[in-house]
């Protein structure tokens, strides 16, 4: 693309063109900041693009790839381009009519204004982080006037940055014009008419006037280049000829890119949605961001809040405040080092943020490097009744007086002091810090007199320097000795004072971001009323913004709570199998009928299992490991659920947690005790976790059956399995049930306590109670059990007393030759019958079982 | 312990009188009182607790020894040592993402899983103490020791940052100070978001361990959701969804050191960590109240 001619040489212009995915669509003409190119908001631009905008991006003269020089947005150059690029743009059919919008940050952001205001087809215009008036962005003068002291540091990076390949060695790709100004300019700290000229054609306060298209003004808190005052100047401009502007203060700026970036390209998407669909009218909302009021849930640092208002202080009343603080503090007399040093250390250039960071965190820290003993005067507030929103520019009125020469430069600053130094700032300290002034100025720079004598010297004025800002203040037409007052406007801040915190004043006389006079001077800087002094604050009615509905989780959680109560109770009601009482089997300790039980994969543990067991038996359940036994046993504790089947207890159905189970002691695969209790205690607890009264536990009798003697004191988890085994099985018997169940409950017991524990489930089952014992060892069965049950592989094999299952009783004899005995006896008159010998329950279980 | 010795026991069992139905009321069961006992005799908990005393004193001394931290730690680390108030919500802040989650897990995951692999689960169920009354016994219990060691770490950290760094009151990152009573109520408040937050931990964790039989795995599952989480919670291109995890929220409760409390964040944590906790409740209660114990 062509540019404006130059020097009477084509201009090549590079640019870059986002195309929605339809079009003819509102298109928004990007612009870069200084120092970059068109690549710099590729990212932006595809964003834009993705929400239905036609993005042209180019890289401004003397910039990136573009040819020419740069001229600082001149309405002949800089913004001419940006013209020819637009009636390119439209020519190309992909605009939608009379849609058309500029948006740009700093250099570009500028543009954005000087285009809107001299450009009829632009529409909509969103201006970022940039400048009002370029003369007093550079040589701000806090006391009005113009112009003011030199923003050198920043001036000099600007200038740096025009040094990219294919410039001067002097004045690298700039604009001679330009160049020599600066250069002037660097050269004596103030401006020539030259460069104010060339200023003022740069800046958009002279095309303010004649805006018409509704304007998007974002700024930066943190920003030492560009302040709030730069757009606040922009807003007011504008608002003067009727046309819609909305103001964000956010967070970040020039002294901090790493954030507020999102809030500038969000608010840019909001303002362009609104003016191209329903459109802007009247007065518009206000965001401003309070840094460092909430400490971020994801990061544990201090971060910011968003606060709205109606409208903007600048333009609308009625949400401006004002408070009145008053300052106290005796005249001060302060020095200024020849050459300027050393010097405060306020703002740096890229480093701005860094130091806004931590003087927000450590108070301590950047005092010391924006109070210089001896070249600052300060006078504070009483402590703050409740908290202030400060936004905006705090003015305070000063009597200044030089001792030899016409005219000052100082530097004020509003300084936000908690914590110690509050309670420690009286206008004792003060006086102190003035003693402290005073002896620095004598030439003493150490500050270790002071603290020696027990008063804080600049400790009462340390605190907060809100964004590092400082505010320069040129007087001039002093006469030395003669005292003058002056209005200072304190720098544009947004901060939040808390209660209990005082404001303070510092006056300083060097600032290194600043160009000052080399030659040494003092001051004498006392308060408008003498000891006293009235500090105007500026505040903002605004509302913390609430973003979605929070209550609306808990009135979710509230629901999802009662909906999951009601879920529980209904289905664990409605789970409960029905199996009715069977009041016929009352007296009948077990009955189980036609149980199954099945696993996942088809696995049949039990398959059709039937036996009942009778008051006063002791019932062996005989089987092979594996036979099933064991699962019987869980079912009928209410353990496990039989697939099929029923299963009673004393008549009563057995399911999970079945009050009936109460009646029934169990001993099922093996003890199972907390480890880190003493035997005793773990039967103590177990008893006492039914709820039963102590006394019915028959604690003694089941302590004697485990019989652990003065082991029973000890942590079972020092017990031997034989131990925990006889442990138990006394747990069982606690309370001494009507049902015993043991299963396999001589596993791991001597031969001697295998016969006493035989001895115990039978008097046990003397005393008309019943015991049901599992057990592989056939031969324990035979000799403790009145009745069998005999399974395998899930299925019952047989049932029935001792003697049916073993066959029938009476006393055997073994001949040598059955034939001639029975001739013998027959003899003998004995009658003989054939006998069938009694068979040991061994060989009847194989036989049962098959032979495998 | 031979048959001699056991005449006694042949007598008393001769002696029994005939078996009489017992009065049993199975809304008496597992009494909390026991409970308690059981697991308050525990190592682990008594281990756990102690952790708890003697944490503050730890991170006390380091900071005396090692004084305070640099300006660009985290807000609350910087004014770790301002006083006592302030050590208390450091102590807060540094155990919230992982001590207080471990401590939570241990007492709702151990719970049932450790009873399973004790085999005591079993007596306990066939004692009979009805499933619905074991997990809901055992739930209160868990939950009163985890909030007691959330309730205890503060406010120890408080006793122990008074003692080492003197009972000024409270400063916020955001620059005021709160009296006493401000101070302690804030730290109330503070406790309370915790707790509701750690509920997502405990329902989890107790879902775990009625579901497994290793106390191990129920611990650690739950202690495993939240280390995910929060690495989920990391990635930013997970938004919005990553709103929903149950850490998001986690440090929510650093609104309330504002001059005035913010609950707009701390109400969305309560919430989406209250779904969760009742989901995984009755996830647990469902899944136990007919599980074949096994164990």
């Amino acid at each position: 693309m062509l540019g404006t001619p130059e020097g009477g040489a084509p201009v090549r212009l590079d640019t870059t063109t986002y195309l929605p995915e339809h079009t003819p669509a509102p298109a928004v003409l990007l612009a870069h900041g200084f120092g970059e190119s068109k690549d710099s908001v590729a990212g932006e631009a595809k964003t834009l693009a993705q929400h239905g905008y036609v993005v042209l991006t180019w890289s401004a003269r003397g910039f990136g790839n573009s040819g020419g020089k740069i001229h600082l947005d001149a309405p002949g150059y800089e913004v001419h381009d940006a013209s020819l690029l637009l009636s390119w743009l439209l020519k190309t059919g992909d605009v939608l009519r009379g849609q058309v919008a500029v948006a740009g940050s700093s250099y570009g952001g500028a543009l954005a204004l000087l285009l809107g205001g001299t450009d009829r087809r632009i529409r909509a215009v969103a201006a970022d982080i940039t400048w009002n008036d370029l003369a007093s962005a550079l040589f701000p003068n806090a006391g009005g006037g113009r112009p003011g002291v030199f923003k050198k540091l920043w001036a000099g990076y600007l200038f740096q940055a025009g040094f990219t390949a294919g410039g001067t060695a002097t004045c690298g790709r700039f604009a001679a014009d330009v160049c020599a100004a600066y250069q002037h300019a660097a050269r004596t700290g103030r401006p020539s008419p030259r460069l104010l000229r060339l200023l003022r054609d740069s800046s958009p306060a002279h095309v303010l006037a004649h805006f018409t298209a509704p304007t998007l003004l974002t700024q930066g808190e943190q920003d030492s280049l560009f302040g709030l005052d730069q757009a606040d100047a922009n807003a007011r401009g504008i608002a003067a000829t009727g046309t819609p502007v909305q103001v964000v203060w956010r967070s970040g700026g020039h002294d901090d890119s790493s954030v507020g970036g999102d809030q500038a390209s969000s608010a840019l998407l909001g303002w362009l949605g609104s003016v191209f669909g329903s459109g802007v009218h009247g007065v518009q909302e206000f965001t401003l961001a309070r840094g460092g009021a909430t400490v971020s849930a994801e990061t544990g640092r201090l971060s910011r809040v968003l606060m709205r208002a109606d409208g903007y202080p600048g333009i609308d009343a009625r949400v401006r405040s004002s408070a009145t603080e008053h300052l106290t503090g005796p005249p001060q007399t302060i020095s200024a080092p020849a050459g300027g040093n050393p010097a405060a250390i306020s703002s740096v250039p890229l480093l701005g943020g860094l130091l806004a960071q931590a003087g927000a965190l450590g108070a301590a820290a950047t005092s010391g490097l924006s109070l210089v003993p001896g070249q600052v005067a300060g006078f504070v507030s009483a402590p703050l009744g409740s908290s202030v929103l400060v936004g905006g520019s705090s003015t305070v009125r000063l009597r200044v007086t030089s001792r030899t020469t016409t005219d000052a430069v100082l530097f004020a600053a509003l300084r936000d002091v908690g914590g110690t130094a509050a309670t420690a700032a009286g206008t004792a300290a003060l006086s102190a810090a003035a003693a402290g002034s005073a002896t620095g100025a004598a030439g003493s720079g150490s500050r270790t007199a002071a603290g020696e004598s027990g008063a804080p010297d600049l400790s009462a004025l340390s605190g907060t320097l809100p964004a590092g800002l400082v505010a320069p203040l040129r007087i001039t037409g002093l006469r030395p000795g003669v005292p003058r007052t002056v209005a200072v406007h304190l720098p544009w801040v947004v901060t939040n004072v808390p209660a209990g915190h005082r404001l303070a004043l510092t006056v300083s006389t060097t600032d290194l971001a600043y160009s000052m006079p080399t030659d040494p001077r003092s001051y004498r800087i006392e308060l408008a009323g003498g000891l006293t002094g009235t500090l105007r604050v500026p505040g903002v009615e605004a509302s913390v913004v609430r973003a979605g509905h929070p209550l609306l989780f808990l009135i979710v959680a509230a629901a999802v709570c009662l909906l999951a109560l009601l879920l529980v109770t209904t289905v664990l009601r409605r789970r409960r199998k029905i199996v009715r009482p069977a009041p016929e089997l009352a007296d009948v300790p077990v009955a189980i009928t036609s149980v199954s039980k099945s696993y996942r994969g088809g696995y049949r543990a039990v398959d059709d299992v039937s036996f009942t067991v009778q008051k006063g038996q002791v019932v062996g359940l005989l089987g092979p490991n594996g036979a099933g036994k064991t699962t019987t046993l869980r079912m009928l504790v209410g353990l496990i659920s039989p697939t099929s089947g029923t299963m009673h207890v004393f008549g009563q159905p057995v399911l999970p947690g079945a009050p009936v189970l109460a009646r029934l002691g169990a001993f099922i695969e093996g003890p199972g005790f907390l480890p880190h209790l003493s035997g005793r205690d773990n039967l103590r607890l177990y008893w006492a976790a039914t709820g039963r009264p102590a006394e019915e536990a028959q604690l003694a009798t089941a302590l004697d059956i485990a019989g652990l003697g003065a082991s029973l004191d000890r942590r079972v988890s020092t017990y031997s399995h034989g131990m925990k085994q006889r442990l138990g099985i006394a747990q069982a018997m606690l309370g001494m049930p009507e049902l015993l169940v043991l299963d396999e409950p001589t596993n791991g017991l001597d031969p001697p306590q295998i016969a006493e524990m035989r001895e115990v489930m039978q008097r046990y089952a003397d005393t008309g109670r019943t015991v049901v014992v599992s057990s592989h060892l056939l031969a324990e069965v035979e000799q403790t059990c009145t009745h069998v049950v005999v399974m395998h592989r899930g299925r019952l094999v047989a049932a029935g007393s001792v003697l049916e299952i073993a066959g029938a009783g009476g006393t055997q004899l073994a001949v040598d030759d059955p034939g001639r005995a029975s001739e013998v006896l027959s003899a003998a008159g004995i009658a003989v019958r054939s006998v069938p010998a009694r068979r040991a329950l061994e060989d009847v279980f194989l036989d049962l079982i098959g032979s495998d | 312990m031979t048959a001699p010795t056991r005449r006694g026991v042949h007598q008393r069992l001769a002696s029994l009188p005939a078996s009489q139905p017992p009065r049993f009321l199975p809304q008496r069961t597992l009494p909390l009182r026991v409970e308690f006992v059981r697991q308050l005799r525990r190592r682990r908990t008594q281990v756990a607790f102690g952790l708890v005393l003697v944490l503050p004193i730890i991170v006390a001394l380091a900071f005396q020894v090692g004084g305070a931290a640099g300006a660009d730690a985290p807000a609350l680390v910087t004014l770790a040592t301002v006083g006592a108030s302030n050590f208390a919500l450091f102590v807060e802040f540094a155990s919230v993402g992982f001590l207080l989650v471990v401590l939570v897990s241990l007492f709702c995951g151990d719970t049932v899983a450790s009873e399973a692999s004790w085999s005591s689960l079993r007596y306990l169920l066939a004692l009979p103490v009805p499933r619905s009354r074991l997990l809901r016994q055992k739930l209160v219990v868990a939950l009163a020791l985890s909030l007691a060691a959330t309730v205890l770490l503060p406010l120890w950290s408080v006793l122990v940052g008074g003692v080492f760094f003197g009972w000024t009151p409270a400063q916020s990152p955001t620059g005021s100070t709160f009296d006493t009573a401000t101070s302690l109520l804030r730290l109330a408040v503070v406790v309370a978001y915790v707790f509701g937050q750690l509920l997502v931990v405990a329902a989890l964790a107790f879902l775990l361990s009625v579901s497994v039989d290793n106390p191990l795995g129920a611990v650690g599952g739950a202690v495993l959701l939240v280390v995910v989480s929060n690495i989920l919670d990391q990635i930013s291109a997970l938004d919005p969804y990553r709103h929903f995890l149950p850490t998001h929220y986690n440090y929510a409760w650093l609104a309330a050191l504002q001059p005035s409390i913010s609950w707009d964040d701390m109400m969305r944590g309560t919430g989406i960590s209250v779904v969760y906790a009742a989901v995984f409740f009755a996830a647990a209660w469902l899944g136990f109240a007919h599980k074949d114990v096994t164990s």
